[in-house]
């Protein structure tokens, strides 16, 4: 059994809803600017390909302070999310072709980069002198 | 309640409308602390939405909390249209509408007092209470023909006595994996996109639910959804002609005997006359009118007529086609003929849980409710009485193109004031200029909302502020099952449309017979012979499955007629595809296929100068109808009004994705901004009823720059009166906008 926890997506079956991004938003106190998941949509080749991808950002921790599984999994509204470890959900990638599987990068990675590199790294003079 | 104030306390729920905005039924928790809202989740186990919520749910903290939300009453200082206006007390304003609408009452009668209502949700049913406790039988959804359900509801009463839904296993507690219910073989999805809406006691991702279980989708849509892209069939329809798509379909089930013969020999009256009229539609004609393939929609028929079970979700473009009444009646036979009505998995009667009525749809249900407290002769003054039968005969409400034109011409009656509450027509309705006229032309208009709208601003003299689902107690009961909402916290003086039209139906009526709300919900819920302690105590509760609410095979148990008969409630208890009533009535009691006014069919000459179908109104995710324009989050999904093409028709025009641009049309134009896509190359589809709310001080939050019902004339397409507002499907041009600054700039 895997220790690493992941996110498995039927990605046949999402609906675009955008249920996700809310509910991470939601749960994470983002900004309309900010997502935590992010649904991508590929409508392509004339619409042959029309898919819609949920597709975690470097803010997603997998909501490792809930109880339960993460808030976009919990909300989605095509239930299309999984969260578990590696071992279960690879058995529900091989079962569903199409779907994808994912995993959160080490919290150090994303806090050395900053949830905000702007207002952490960029200093443009203004802000000293109105202080 | 004695817990600790900095505690987290979590209040179970009902989403129905304000928040969310829509016709609702999931369960939520709400988790409040020191009185405020901390975050809102689905309930897992809740069988209505188990556990999922949509966007607009979720960002209900940015809803309620939002700095432009109105949290005291409004009484105007100067005139209408400017943002002049003085903060008051309620004791204040309720004070005023008492007296100024008792006024017209004593000096016009109570029929001059309009109560007008947007989609109804939870607040139809008391704008009903309100003007029967009043007096007058003009009660009205504002949008033209009763576009909006109406003519599928009396198509169905008409019919079968009830309303069907599609059964999606909504009825059983397990819900999916319940032993009870079969799957849909063929989910027939005829003009609507479920993925972004739940209508009528509807949610819309159970088809979707269905379709990962294996349900065929026939999808009926000029645009090519997701929806059509996981379906088995897609049936692109040249849109207003969905009647002759229906009368295709029948021919082919009749012609190649199809139908349940078992079940139309015992159940179904009209078979012959049916028949003889789809005669009338040949396929050929059917494919040339619809712009569909022959070999498809012989296709879609065999499968949906040979798929059993099967199961039919309708939308709203059913209602705008003309005569919309009509090409209902087509669909009930459609279901009809192939006997899937009351078996699982197929169309199944729709009463509310328990009996217990939230939201009369019928005037029986409100002559159950309320008795005889407005007389016979008070309700034949009903706008539109006299004009169409249905009206007369059957419906609940005022005809709407029959108010706006009474409220010119004074006749038979004046009308002079009016209570809007949840309607935003100054954006949502068809013509806006006109109606926008009509309500300025009377001499007292209150408006009950949650944020200063258009309607508000251009029309109110007096603005009420409601409150959102979550700051309301309250009972539901659409389908099932039986639901309680919680007032979880308030936002400043804000007042439920419960409590406001509770404490004005005590001051209009002498007899008032509720001391409070919860007496008034004791009354409701007697029926039931549930308490409403312990509805509150368990939050939702599902009928007994042998009870009269819950299918199936009702119409052979004798459970769907009063007498206690088997057969359908119609007065031969049979399904009715040849109604006498309607012979009686003076209509055409058969499903026939009517042009839109305005086509390329109808009108080629103006086909030439505006070569596209405009089809507008589909549902979006981040809000509903006009509403959620100033929620940032959600508005940051949606930020602009837009306008899907084709990529081929948008190469043509020279016009690129994200392009803004002009719809024309010799009623009006209406700036939006490009999305390419997998529509039809001869329609484009607009999104409805925009205004900009950071708009402030232009008139009316800039209403009609990008609102594309300035492009759809008034008047009505239909004689049934039910139906033909061109919603779908009027004629237009669209001309690439001269570079500018975009307004999701101009807001940063």
């Amino acid at each position: 059994m895997s220790k690493v926890q992941g996110l498995w997506i039927d990605v046949e079956f999402c609906t675009g809803c955008k249920a996700c991004e809310m509910a991470c938003r939601q749960e994470h106190g983002l900004s309309p600017e900010q997502y935590g998941i992010k649904v991508s949509e590929q409508i392509l080749n004339g619409g042959f390909t029309y898919n819609f991808v949920p597709v975690p950002t470097d803010l997603c921790n997998l909501c490792a302070h809930r109880n339960d599984e993460p808030a976009c999994v919990h909300h989605c509204m095509a239930s299309v999310m999984r969260h578990g470890n590696l071992t279960d959900l690879v058995a529900a990638l091989e079962e569903r072709p199409g779907s994808v599987l994912w995993t959160a990068k080490k919290k150090d990675a994303t806090r050395a980069r900053g949830t905000d590199v702007f207002a952490e790294n960029v200093a443009d003079g203004s802000e000293s002198t109105e202080e | 309640m004695g817990a600790n104030a900095s505690e987290t306390q979590v209040i179970r729920s009902t989403v129905w409308s304000a928040g969310a905005g829509c016709h609702g039924g999931c369960g939520v928790d709400l988790h409040v602390r020191d009185g405020k809202l901390e975050k809102i989740e689905g309930v897992k186990d809740h069988p209505y939405n188990q556990g999922t919520l949509c966007p607009r749910a979720l960002a209900l903290k940015d809803y309620v909390y939002h700095k432009d939300r109105l949290r005291t009453p409004l009484i105007r200082e100067g005139r209408r249209g400017s943002d002049t206006w003085r903060p008051a007390s309620w004791e204040e304003a309720l004070g005023l509408i008492e007296r100024r609408m008792n006024q017209v009452r004593e000096d016009h009668g109570a029929e001059s007092t309009l109560f007008v209502q947007g989609t109804g949700r939870d607040v139809g049913g008391w704008l009903v209470f309100l003007a029967y406790n009043y007096g007058s039988p003009n009660w009205l959804q504002a949008l033209p023909g009763n576009s909006c359900y109406h003519p599928r509801l009396l198509s169905m009463q008409v019919a079968l006595g009830d309303y069907v839904v599609p059964d999606a296993s909504q009825f059983q507690s397990k819900r999916y994996d319940d032993p009870d219910w079969t799957l849909p073989e063929c989910y027939m999805v005829w003009g609507q996109n479920p993925v972004a809406t739940c209508n009528d006691g509807n949610h819309g991702h159970w088809i979707i639910n269905c379709l990962k279980r294996g349900s065929k989708i026939i999808c009926i849509d000029p645009n090519y959804t997701w929806l059509a892209s996981r379906a088995a069939l897609w049936l692109p329809i040249r849109p207003g002609t969905d009647g002759a798509l229906a009368l295709g379909m029948l021919n082919v089930i009749i012609n190649e005997e199809l139908y349940d013969r078992d079940f139309v020999t015992k159940w179904v009256s009209g078979f012959d006359e049916l028949k003889e009229r789809v005669r009338d539609y040949p396929l050929d004609w059917v494919a040339r009118t619809t712009w569909i393939k022959k070999d498809l929609i012989v296709e879609a028929a065999r499968l949906f007529a040979r798929s059993r079970p099967a199961a039919l979700q309708w939308g709203v473009p059913v209602d705008f086609a003309p005569e919309g009444f009509s090409v209902a009646l087509a669909i009930n036979a459609l279901w009809s003929l192939t006997g899937n009505i009351e078996k699982p998995g197929t169309m199944v009667v729709g009463r509310p849980a328990f009996g217990v009525t939230s939201y009369p749809m019928s005037q029986q249900a409100i002559s159950d409710m309320y008795g005889d407290m407005m007389p016979a002769e008070q309700r034949a003054k009903r706008i539109g009485a006299d004009k169409y039968p249905l009206v007369k005969h059957m419906h609940w409400r005022a005809q709407p193109d029959a108010v706006i034109d009474q409220i010119f011409s004074a006749d038979p009656y004046p009308v002079k004031a009016s209570f809007i509450a949840g309607s935003n027509f100054v954006v949502g309705a068809q013509d806006p200029y006109r109606w926008r006229e009509a309500f300025d032309r009377l001499e007292f208009n209150v408006v009950v909302d949650l944020f200063m709208t258009p309607t508000a601003m251009a029309l109110a003299d007096v603005v009420l502020p409601s409150a959102s689902f979550a700051e309301r107690d309250g009972v539901r009961a659409w389908w099932a099952p039986l639901t309680a909402q919680h007032r979880a916290f308030r936002v400043g003086d804000c007042r439920s449309d419960a409590e406001i039209c509770f404490d004005l139906a005590r001051r209009f009526n002498s007899d008032f017979k509720f001391d409070t709300l919860d007496d008034l919900y004791r009354y409701y819920l007697k029926p039931s012979g549930v308490s409403l302690e312990e509805l509150r105590a368990r939050n939702w509760i599902e009928p007994p499955r042998d009870a009269a609410d819950t299918p199936y095979h009702r119409h052979e148990r004798g459970l769907l007629r009063k007498d206690g008969k088997p057969g359908f409630a119609t007065p031969s208890g049979k399904i009715e595809l040849n109604s006498a009533r309607l012979k009686e009535w003076g209509m055409d009691p058969l499903p026939r296929y009517v042009e839109p006014a305005i086509s390329p069919v109808s009108t080629p000459e103006l086909a030439k100068k505006y070569p596209l179908i405009l089809n507008t109104g589909s549902r979006t995710i981040a809000f509903f109808h006009s509403e959620h324009r100033m929620v940032e989050s959600l508005r940051a999904m949606n930020p602009d009004p837009q306008v899907e093409i084709n990529p081929k028709t948008a190469a043509g025009l020279d016009i690129e994705n994200g392009d803004w641009v002009w719809l024309e049309n010799d009623h009006g134009r209406c700036r939006m901004r490009v999305k390419i896509s997998p529509v039809h190359p001869r329609v484009v589809v607009a999104q409805h009823s925009w205004w900009y709310p950071e708009k402030i001080g232009e008139q009316d939050f800039g209403a009609y720059e990008s609102n594309v019902n300035v492009l759809i004339p008034g008047g009505l397409f239909s004689n049934s009166g039910f139906g033909g507002a061109q919603v779908k499907s009027v004629l237009c041009r669209v001309v690439k906008d001269t570079p500018r600054e975009t307004v999701s700039e101009r807001t940063q």
